[in-house]
């Protein structure tokens, strides 16, 4: 469900007693949470409350805060995860920037869309920003100026920043994800010489690309080919290549397909290549992808700045989402500064009427979705995820990880700021080809599958 | 020799120029099949697509206007992902330059230590032997994490490449500089520097100038390669930035620059390696 549409949705079931919280389970924990502080400190009432009322001087802007956010996430928001000094600050609607020019990488697909059109269209000037973004040629490079501080917030795969913070992959440096950047948008494209060979039975020996080993895409290809019965690892093989080269390499044969981001998909159409078997919303309706990500030293430090940045990003992601602003936003993110591809492939993609390489034009106008929620439950599934592939090994403290790196109760709040409606809970159950995800229960869901390397 | 001489290997260079061109154009004349889907779909895809085809290679007509185009306008700034082909060049120059001279600075002093001294050199020539085939995309990772900064990783990756040929020459250049001398400067008891100086770096220059000279050739191959890595800025970033585009005209016209270039680099050298060749 997306947070722009209908926050009374069907889908939006299993609540608690008060309707906050996603299950009773979850309730329970977040008012014990919130019993235990106020137990812990016992003149705190008073100090929470001078606190808030610094916060809020405003009391209608208070009530509203709470409302958004529910007050057992607020409080335990600003009295466990923020020192009351800093909290002031990073609470501040309109306080000096730190850094006015910053520095963002961006890989060039449409998953950036609200990343790269916030410069064109003016949404960092808006903020008194002066962005830099910077086009980068792979994940490893993107996480490695990240962690340099070459950058000060990057475009990255949503796993990227819990595999940083958990040291998978890389040296472990705590990191943030404060926004998603869209949901669905992937396809699984295969060259033209398979057009014949669409069940993945079928695939044995296959070769594909993924755009890196922490991604969605990597995880959605696995998920898929295992539920028809292909073991990842052994009877496909799955190589790591930075999506603008994968339609070259498709060209020379060197793959037989990929689980690839757009305009990569639509780009192996336009040129005859490959075409698109599947949209990955097939797989999973609603899933996350890309990420707005930032080091946790520049969200504490600057954090002003950071949340200005976050403001223009939320903007940019609410002004995407919009239908009717898909066609001037592909102009404006086509030209060879930013993705450097013709204007049509990329107005395919965000309008959801496309060529699908077999001759048949489909319309699909949610192929696309930008939504800036990060939900704690998508890092939960992703955790999952590499745990059933052997990337991380032992026991993980799922709730953790995911509340530390996902920031969802500051999306909240700057959502709410951006005129946006953020959702009530920081979890969501939702299914995956048909198999629902519970994201109380991680350990139970890997252990349901057949094939795993746990 | 007379003027007819001289332009014949001019002419028979046009020749070959014009052969390639034209087994170009014919390679890639093939005419389209013509459309085999109906328009609203021929819209959405490229020309090649629409019939059924994948997307052809440039013919020379594509590229020669690509060139010009570039050539017509090769310094412009539409911003930090998209700069004149000239800026691109002048700042590949710049990271190989300052790469190489770095190099230089390290590889000639250190060549002479290890040429004057046969247990040095022994010493030395395992690690230079390992270090010398070392790829530069192996040693980009490696520089990122340590160095922190894109900028100097790219310039790193020039020194680490192009010091070895300047090392390995110098030190051979050192070594065999003519007994005879270094015995005509010991009967007159010329100083240790005013010998290394006067005698062995005039005898040993031009082996040392072979030796960057190679290193010069390196040091442009590695460029390209390591900023398609890094990206930002530079020629390797052009060719990385128009592969995903897919736009062969435009590498082409890189592949091109970069060869220009790359002679450039190569005739200036071997300008200086004559100015210092002697006769025995």
């Amino acid at each position: 469900m997306s947070i722009f549409s209908n926050p009374f949705d069907a889908n939006e079931s299993l609540r608690c007693v008060c309707g906050r919280h996603a299950s009773q389970a979850e309730h329970d924990a977040l008012s014990a949470r919130a019993e235990q502080i106020t137990g812990e400190h016992l003149s705190s009432h008073v100090v929470e409350q001078a606190v808030v009322r610094a916060l809020f001087p405003q009391d209608s802007v208070r009530r509203k805060f709470l409302q958004a956010v529910g007050s057992p996430v607020a409080m335990s928001a600003i009295s466990s995860i923020f020192p009351m000094a800093m909290a002031k600050e990073a609470f501040a609607q309109a306080g000096r920037l730190e850094k006015p020019k910053l520095n963002v990488g961006f890989i060039p697909i449409t998953c950036a869309t609200p990343i790269i059109m916030a410069d064109p269209m003016g949404f960092y000037k808006k903020q008194g920003l002066d962005v830099n973004i910077v086009k980068t040629a792979g994940w490893a490079v993107i996480r490695d100026k990240t962690l340099n501080k070459e950058y000060d917030a990057a475009h990255m795969l949503s796993p990227m920043p819990l595999a940083i913070s958990i040291g998978a992959g890389a040296s472990p440096v705590p990191y943030t994800m404060p926004a998603m950047e869209n949901i669905n948008g992937q396809a699984l494209t295969l060259a033209m010489k398979h057009k014949d060979r669409r069940d993945p039975k079928l695939w044995k020996g296959f070769r594909f690309a993924v755009p890196f080993d922490y991604s969605m895409h990597n995880y959605l290809l696995r998920y898929y080919v295992a539920e028809a019965g292909l073991d990842p690892d052994k009877d496909i093989q799955i190589r790591s290549v930075p999506p603008p080269e994968m339609v070259a390499n498709m060209r020379a044969d060197n793959i037989d397909g990929f689980l690839a981001p757009d305009p990569v998909n639509q780009r192996a159409v336009f040129d005859g290549v490959g075409f698109i078997h599947m949209l990955s919303k097939e797989l999973w309706e609603g899933h996350p992808c890309c990420a707005f990500a930032a080091s946790k030293e520049f969200v504490t430090t600057m954090p002003n700045t950071y949340a200005a940045l976050l403001r223009a990003i939320m903007e940019a992601t609410a002004y995407a989402q919009k239908p009717e602003n898909r066609k001037e936003i592909a102009a404006a993110i086509a030209p060879p500064n930013y993705l450097n591809q013709p204007v049509t492939v990329v107005e395919q993609v965000l309008t959801g009427t496309f060529a699908d390489g077999l001759g048949n034009v489909r319309k699909v106008p949610d192929r696309i979705g930008f939504d800036p929620f990060p939900w704690h439950s998508f890092a939960v599934w992703i955790l999952s995820q590499m745990k059933r592939w052997g990337q991380i090994k032992g026991d993980i403290d799922y709730q953790k990880i995911a509340s530390e790196v996902y920031l969802a109760t500051d999306a909240m709040r700057l959502m709410a700021q951006a005129g946006l409606t953020p959702p009530k809970t920081t979890s969501k159950t939702f299914s995956v080809m048909g198999k629902v995800f519970d994201p109380s229960k991680p350990e139970e869901y890997i252990n349901s599958f057949k094939i795993k390397r746990v | 020799m007379t003027a007819l001489e001289r332009l014949r290997p001019l002419a028979l260079s046009l020749i070959i120029l014009g052969l390639i061109f034209g087994i170009w154009a014919l390679a890639t004349m093939g005419g389209s099949k013509g459309q085999v889907v109906d328009d609203e779909y021929a819209k959405l895809v490229g020309a090649a697509a629409a019939s059924g085809q994948k997307s052809a290679f440039p013919t020379p007509g594509d590229f020669l206007e690509k060139l010009g185009g570039h050539l017509a306008d090769p310094f412009y700034d539409r911003g930090t992902n998209d700069k004149g082909i000239g800026i691109q060049l002048a700042y590949s120059i710049a990271r190989v330059l300052s790469g190489f001279f770095l190099a230089a600075a390290v590889a000639i002093p250190l060549g002479f230590m290890i040429g004057m001294s046969r247990t040095a050199f022994a010493a030395l020539d395992p690690f230079i032997q390992v270090l010398k085939p070392i790829s530069p995309l192996a040693w980009m990772p490696l520089a990122l994490f340590t160095l922190k900064d894109s900028g100097v990783s790219a310039i790193f990756v020039i020194f680490i490449c192009s010091i070895w040929p300047m090392l390995i020459n110098t030190a051979f250049g050192v070594a065999s500089v003519r007994r005879e001398w270094m015995d005509v400067a010991r009967t007159l008891e010329v100083r240790p520097v005013r010998k290394a100086l006067r005698v062995i770096l005039p005898a040993a220059a031009p082996t040392i100038m072979t030796g960057m000279r190679i290193s010069i050739g390196i040091a442009w191959l590695v460029i390209v390669a390591a900023e398609m890595l890094v990206g930002g800025t530079g020629i390797g970033y052009f060719v990385w930035n128009e592969w995903n585009n897919l736009s062969i005209s435009n590498i082409l016209t890189a592949i091109l620059l970069i060869g220009v270039v790359g002679m450039v680099l190569d005739f200036v050298f071997s300008r200086l390696q004559r100015l210092v060749t002697y006769r025995d």
